[in-house]
């Protein structure tokens, strides 16, 4: 059994808390990717798993063993770096079987298992060369193959694609996932990434200033975010957040944001939102696919408006437009063929059926 | 819960797992253990020097513990700082290396930068040459240099054996070697956007030598200053050889040749002596460690 | 650094060639007086005496009569100098083996203890290099006197006799590649712990992980990131011990019986004391070939080093 637990755990430096008591539960044969933006805690909760930080409080359980004080080389781990971490003055074949040299594995076994692992990750005619002899990419997959012929009970990433180009980091992203159908090990991912994160994990961790700000799969956090920083973390364009105000008339609700333009809340989400009417604090979260080119027949939630476009970045499958509610710069996809041009006005259609609301005082989503 | 009584129980059956704050703990100790150690066999000498230096002759004839001082006093200082003959050797060492630095460090800085910036024909070749005179030892030059300046007292007349200021001619070649290695390394660190920036405002060659190169290399010069001090005035082979009245001695040779008289050696004197011929280079390495340690981790470590 | 100064011409003739023919001829020229200098420095001090004892060999004693290779052939016939030869390379082999090794064991206990505390023990484990070696001898002198020296005293606290550190021929020898020892250790201490320091920490992570103990994590790790580093040290030390002459001087002057004798005493106390220069530099000459096969190894290290990343 492989699962990994986190219970309270705590990490202070001096003053800072890095990591502010943190719960979590990985299950067995589990991929899951912590990811924040920088200083959020991530890579010293996955340095705590591996044991390379001492943990100031809490603790952490691996395959039910309490590993606190347990030094890496017993946990059973293995761990790919940012910077490979390879062994210079070693070949290929040599950096990959270290850790089972040191535990004087009989030759013909770990011959076995690094051409099983080169296999695998495709590096078979790299063995005998020396790190520097290798790109980039094959550094990483080598790193990866000094993991895998391990056997461990957890794989543990700490931001391996940040070093490569981002044409290599695609290819990789997909590596690294065929590796994990076929090898099914308990992984800890770390990245800064959400396109990483959404794309490769069974379940996403969303880390903020040392807590996690929500826990679940790609799909619950892309369409049920739970806190302002997580839907806005999630999601590339990132989502808009445009103050509104709360309206109610004649009993049905709408959602005010320019002096010109509300937006009537559909019925199915109006029971959730009525309390809200005197709440001054609102945002109006809408994801920029959310808002496209207003088409001759509107489904029940969208609404269209016009508004002048400021900026249009075309993409070649989509045009991103930008433009301005009172302020706030909106972010749009529309069709490449719909006509946006720069300074012009347009017809858009927001589609309130995937609208959130989200408390501007506490950053709660609704 | 189950769970954690589950887990309450795994902690108990785990004794094959090491411990790392245990580890950690005795890690720790060790090395203060072992470093108290070393720093004691390092320092012994000195420390032995000290007190044997406040004691006086009767004190250390007597031979009782050689490792306290009974009886503590400052006339061995006294004696020495006031007898003509230490004060001349003291006087020779400390012209002899000021002026050796200076000379040192008016050869190397501009070679340096000519070597380190610029190029003319054999500037490589120069920069190894410089390198590999460095391994030549003054053990295997002494002699013919004896001879080379006897042939010239021959020639010219101008004595040059027994003078103090020969030393002048023959120290730069010790200082001169590491010091110009020094320099390029500190130098070769400086962008090449600088100088041409300063080429672009107009400078001269000299000019950006003086007023960009040395102060962005201030370190590196201080670190070649301290590096030729410290060689010029711990010489011991060339006066040795090149100078033996006593009025033309510096310290290292004096203390020897002339504390030591006949068979008769006051070692009360001798160790004071020593310590206080010992104090420069140790003064300014109390002060400026960090450029003394530079100067010498630059010849291996940089570049 | 070698490489820095052959990299400059490289990136100065990539200079636009419109500049004047001139500007870069003026920039030779300054170039070459800056240096100047030192190059009569070098060749008339460095090279020439260095080609001159070679001719100086070859004359007799009062230097009027050339004698081709007999003080060479009168050397190789004395016992004293296979003596000096044995003694020399024992002496440096030996005392570069042990400052290197106490180099690294110190090295890497400063590298274990907090940052904030390794200043104030570098500083003093520095102190034996600081000292001008003509003085510290003395006080090895001291501590090794016949009748008054402090470890006997030490000694006779646990009932051992009084040793001759001195005295005794094989005792002698011990205690002059002791002294160098003590000199040198630091030396070598600062430039491993310099290293060490720059051995990334990952890889020491990587090897955590692996399931390396320290021991194990020095041999794999450590020692082969410093390599380079190891051998040039220990090849410019070997260059230096092998023409030593301070430590022999002041406590033996070479004796007793002229065991610990080594070529630079030697040399010093035929030529200068004895009077025959030619002999003297016939002996200080055969440093020349050891000397050489290290400084190629030098060499070769060092513009091999910093290419593995």
């Amino acid at each position: 059994m492989a699962e990994v637990r986190l219970r309270k755990v705590v990490k202070r430096y001096d003053e800072v808390e890095a990591v502010r008591g943190i719960d979590l539960d990985i299950a067995d044969h589990e991929f899951v990717v912590l990811v924040g933006p920088s200083g959020c805690g991530k890579s010293t909760t996955l340095r705590m798993i591996a044991g390379l930080e001492d943990i100031t409080a809490g603790d952490i359980m691996i395959g039910g063993d309490v590993v606190n004080d347990v030094p890496p080389k017993d946990r059973d781990i293995a761990m790919v770096f940012q910077n490979y971490a390879l062994y210079p003055h070693m070949t290929v074949f040599q950096n990959m079987s270290f850790g089972l040299r040191l535990k004087r594995y009989p030759k013909a076994e770990i011959k076995k298992r690094v051409d099983e692992a080169a296999r695998i990750l495709d590096i078979r005619e790299l063995l005998d060369r020396k790190p520097k002899q290798l790109s980039g990419g094959q550094r990483q997959r080598v790193a990866m193959g000094r993991a895998i012929v391990r056997n461990p009970k957890v794989f543990l990433f700490d931001e391996p694609l940040s070093n490569l180009d981002a044409k290599l980091r695609v290819q990789m992203r997909t590596e690294i996932k065929k590796v994990h159908q076929q090898v099914r090990t308990t992984t800890v991912y770390v990245t800064h990434d959400q396109v990483e994160a959404m794309t490769l994990a069974d379940r996403v961790v969303v880390m903020n200033h040392g807590v996690i700000e929500q826990v679940g799969t790609p799909h619950q956090l892309y369409h049920d975010p739970k806190t302002r920083f997580v839907a806005g973390f999630i999601g590339s364009p990132a989502m808009n957040f445009i103050p509104c105000r709360m309206e109610e008339a004649n009993g049905s609700l709408a959602v005010r944001v320019t002096n010109d333009l509300a937006f009537p809340v559909p019925p199915a989400r109006a029971e959730r939102y009525r309390a809200q009417a005197r709440n001054g604090k609102l945002l109006l979260g809408l994801r920029p696919e959310h808002i496209t080119e207003a088409g001759p027949h509107l489904e029940p939630g969208e609404v269209p408006f016009e508004a002048r476009l400021e900026v249009t970045e075309p993409m070649g499958m989509e045009t991103l437009v930008y433009f301005g509610l009172d302020g706030t710069q909106v972010c749009g996809r529309v069709n490449p063929n719909a006509g946006a041009r720069e300074g012009a006005p347009l017809r858009l259609a927001a589609n309130l059926n995937n609208m959130h609301l989200i408390d501007d005082a506490t950053g709660q989503v609704i | 819960m189950a769970s954690v009584a589950a887990t309450a129980g795994r902690v108990a059956a785990r004794p094959k797992y090491g411990s790392m704050s245990r580890d950690r703990k005795w890690a720790l100790r060790w090395s203060y253990f072992f470093l108290v150690l070393f720093a004691a066999f390092f320092l012994l000498p000195p420390i032995y020097m000290l007190i044997t230096s406040l004691k006086t002759s009767a004190e250390i004839s007597a031979a009782t513990n050689p490792w306290w001082v009974y009886h503590p006093t400052l006339e061995n200082y006294v004696e020495l700082l006031t007898s003509n003959a230490y004060l001349t050797y003291f006087r020779n060492s400390a012209i002899v290396s000021v002026v050796v630095v200076a000379m040192t460090m008016l050869i190397s800085v501009p070679a340096a930068f000519a070597l380190a910036r610029m190029r003319f024909w054999g500037s490589a070749t120069l920069a190894t040459g410089v390198f590999l005179t460095y391994l030549i030892p003054e053990t295997l030059l002494f002699l013919p240099l004896f001879k080379m300046f006897a042939t010239f007292k021959e020639w010219t007349g101008i004595e040059l054996i027994n003078r103090w200021w020969v030393l002048l001619i023959l120290y730069p070649t010790l200082t001169v070697p590491f010091c110009t290695w020094i320099m390029i390394g500190y130098f070769a660190s400086i962008p090449k956007e600088l100088d041409e920036a300063a080429l672009i405002d107009g400078a001269s060659w000299t000019q950006t030598l003086t007023k960009i190169f040395i102060p962005v290399a201030l370190p590196g010069l201080i670190a070649a200053t301290i590096f030729a001090f410290t060689v010029s005035w711990a010489q011991f082979l060339y006066p040795l050889a090149f100078t033996t009245s006593a009025d033309q001695l510096v310290l290292p040779v004096g203390i020897i040749t002339s504390l030591i008289k006949g068979d008769v050696f006051n070692w009360g004197q001798i160790m004071t002596g020593a310590l206080l011929g010992a104090a420069p280079p140790l003064i300014i390495y109390a002060f400026l460690m960090d450029y003394y340690i530079a100067g010498l981790t630059a010849g291996a470590t940089k570049g | 650094m070698v490489d820095a100064a052959i990299r400059a011409p490289a990136a100065a003739a990539a200079r636009p060639r419109s500049s004047l023919r001139r500007t870069m001829q003026r920039k030779s020229t300054i170039a070459f007086f800056m240096a100047l200098p030192l190059i009569l420095l070098i060749v008339g001090l460095v090279l020439y005496p260095a080609f001159y004892s070679l001719h100086l060999a070859t004359l007799n004693k009062s230097m009027e009569r050339f004698v081709g290779l007999s003080n060479f052939t009168f050397l190789f016939k004395r016992q004293t100098f296979w003596m000096v030869v044995q003694q020399s390379c024992i002496f440096a082999i030996t005392a570069v083996a042990f400052k290197a090794l106490i180099g690294f064991i110190v090295a890497h206990f400063v590298h274990n203890i907090p940052a904030k505390g390794q200043r104030k023990w570098r500083g003093m484990l520095l102190v034996p290099w600081v000292i001008p070696p003509a003085m510290s001898c003395l006080a090895w002198l001291w501590l090794f006197d016949p009748s008054y020296s402090a470890f006997n005293w030490v000694l006779a606290l646990f009932g051992i006799g009084p040793i001759p550190w001195t005295g005794d021929a094989y005792w002698a020898r011990f205690s002059v590649i002791l002294v160098n020892i003590w000199i040198g250790a630091p030396f070598f201490m600062i430039m491993y712990l310099a290293a060490l320091k720059s051995v990334p920490e990952q890889l020491y992570e990587a090897a955590a992980i692996d399931g390396a103990s320290w021991w194990q994590r020095i041999w794999y790790v450590t020692l082969p990131m410093m390599r380079n580093i190891i051998a040039i040290t220990a090849l410019f030390s070997l260059i230096v011990t092998f023409a030593n002459f301070d430590i022999v001087r002041i406590l033996t002057a070479g004796g007793p019986i002229d065991m610990t004798h080594v070529f630079a005493t030697w040399s010093f106390r035929v030529g200068i004391e004895g009077g025959d220069i030619p002999l003297g530099a016939s002996v200080s000459l055969f440093m020349v070939p050891i000397l050489t096969v290290a400084a190629v190894f030098i060499l070769r290290d060092i513009t091999r080093r910093g290419s593995e990343v």
